[in-house]
């Protein structure tokens, strides 16, 4: 007699099982749609929040210190706690997780930003106004294009860090590829566990690769002048990391 | 009852304060935890990234062993670790790490900021002072000790500092394996949907977090030789590298 139930395999300690990914490829895309939405709304947000304070600090020194030290305390705060804190309020929904991962953003695009901002030379900044540039024509067409290179430092720090960061949500019920990891812990299954890790180090890589590109296309002059200025390049911390 | 009724409650009931999971025992675990880790990777990557910065080669390798570390996130390092090692109580000479997954997820976080903010204000140190000293008839050890490293302070500071962070952070993640600290509150809260727990958790956290900051801040002003001392202890670091030189 042949026996009625053949006992499955034993798939849990496989670190990749084919089969199971080849059945939650659906699943797996709405993670990894769900990780970039996450991550490119706290950045966004946090460039419309920073770069107001970045030029106030600029424009205002004495605002730069309070400044720093505010968003510093944020940057200090482990991310669970700012979960926790919310939850309360805003329940377990985006909202919960888009604050805390947006307020992480801002110690480093705001300091990217007034380092960018510093870095342009005075003589440039007395050239425009000699050409009749008012303020926020100066700043819009002068300072922030020559601020870019240091600026887009800021927001690949910015975006890697947030990659990471996007992966805790998922204990609150959000979390994009880390709600996939956070299943493969729980079921002791690590199919979903690798495809989790994999996929959200190669988003890391590709994000950051993606912004290099921007700046490139963004300033044309920095390759133009290469030979002339032997200027090193901001250094962008790759990969930059927040608890 | 509000919702800060129940919080304060919560955080002043008599269970809060005796037994298991009283604040005072989470409170001496998160913060064994944190300080076991730091000082276990500080042990390891500050002698490292200060020789390497000393003699100012080896900068690229220092810094890109540390990005390899630097790679996966807080939650994926943590996940990788307890597969590898599997829960249980630590015994012998790991005790006081109290959990070992914990441990190596929040040693590898801790090691490469140490070690590349090390390299770095090492290796930044001005070239006239570091002539300056072996003109005055300094020897390595000497230039290392009196002159290097208190020019070096603010980022190899900056580096224990960022380090402390990730760990703290770390070590509330940690309660989602086997490990106590004040993040068992959150989880636990979380997982019986009590919204008074997890809040007073975060706020414990929160709280903790600044501690941390508060007295790494001090201690850097403390080290920081008279002559170079600016006004009090800052809450905001001068300088960081959040990036390796490269």
């Amino acid at each position: 007699m042949t026996p009625l139930l053949v006992l499955a395999e034993d798939i849990g300690p496989k670190w990749l099982y084919w089969p199971w990914v080849q059945d939650h490829t659906e699943e797996i895309r709405q993670a990894l749609v769900e990780h970039i939405q996450l991550t490119v709304l706290a950045v966004f947000f946090g460039l419309v929040i920073a770069l107001p304070l970045a030029l106030l600090s600029v424009r205002y020194r004495r605002l730069y210190g309070p400044v720093i030290a505010v968003t510093g305390v944020l940057y200090t705060i482990p991310s669970l706690a700012l979960f926790a804190l919310l939850l309360p309020l805003t329940g377990l929904t985006r909202t919960t997780a888009l604050i805390p991962l947006t307020a992480y953003t801002l110690l480093i695009l705001v300091r990217n930003i007034v380092t960018g901002l510093d870095g342009v030379p005075p003589d440039v900044q007395e050239a425009a106004r000699a050409m009749g540039y008012s303020r926020s024509r100066q700043i819009l067409r002068v300072d922030l294009p020559l601020a870019l290179p240091a600026i887009i430092a800021g927001i690949r720090i910015a975006t890697v860090t947030t990659i990471g960061l996007v992966a805790i949500t998922a204990l609150i019920g959000q979390g994009g590829l880390g709600a996939l990891m956070y299943d493969g812990l729980q079921r002791e299954f690590r199919t979903p566990l690798t495809v989790g890790i994999v996929l959200s180090l190669a988003l890391a890589v590709v994000a950051d690769l993606l912004l290099v590109f921007a700046q490139r296309l963004a300033t044309p002059w920095a390759r133009a002048g290469k030979r002339r200025t032997k200027q090193k390049p901001f250094p962008a911390s790759w990969p930059p990391q927040h608890p | 009852m509000s919702f800060f009724g129940n919080v304060y409650d919560f955080l002043t009931s008599s269970d809060q304060w005796h037994g298991n999971e009283s604040i005072p025992r989470l409170l001496g675990q998160h913060v064994q935890l944190t300080v076991v880790s730091v000082l276990a990777a500080a042990i390891v990557a500050l002698p490292i990234g200060i020789l390497l910065g000393h003699v100012r080669t080896g900068g690229a390798i220092a810094v890109n062993v540390a990005n390899i570390g630097r790679a996966l996130p807080a939650f994926a390092l943590l996940i990788l670790s307890v597969q590898w090692v599997g829960i249980g109580d630590p015994t012998g000479i790991l005790t006081p790490v109290q959990s070992v997954p914990a441990f190596i997820a929040m040693f590898a976080l801790a090691v490469p900021p140490m070690l590349a903010n090390a390299y770095v204000g090492m290796a930044n140190v001005d070239d006239e002072i570091r002539e300056s000293a072996r003109g005055m008839g300094m020897n390595a050890r000497q230039m290392i000790w009196r002159v290097e490293l208190p020019n070096a302070v603010p980022l190899v500071m900056a580096g224990i500092r960022t380090a402390t962070v990730a760990v703290v952070a770390t070590a509330t993640l940690a309660a989602l394996v086997d490990s106590g600290g004040f993040g068992r509150y959150i989880i636990d809260g979380i997982a019986v949907n009590d919204n008074a727990k997890v809040f007073a958790g975060g706020l414990l956290v929160a709280l903790l977090a600044i501690a941390f900051e508060l007295v790494l801040a001090l201690v850097q002003w403390l080290v920081t030789s008279p002559g170079l001392r600016k006004e009090g202890p800052a809450l905001a670091r001068e300088a960081m590298v959040e990036q390796p030189a490269l």
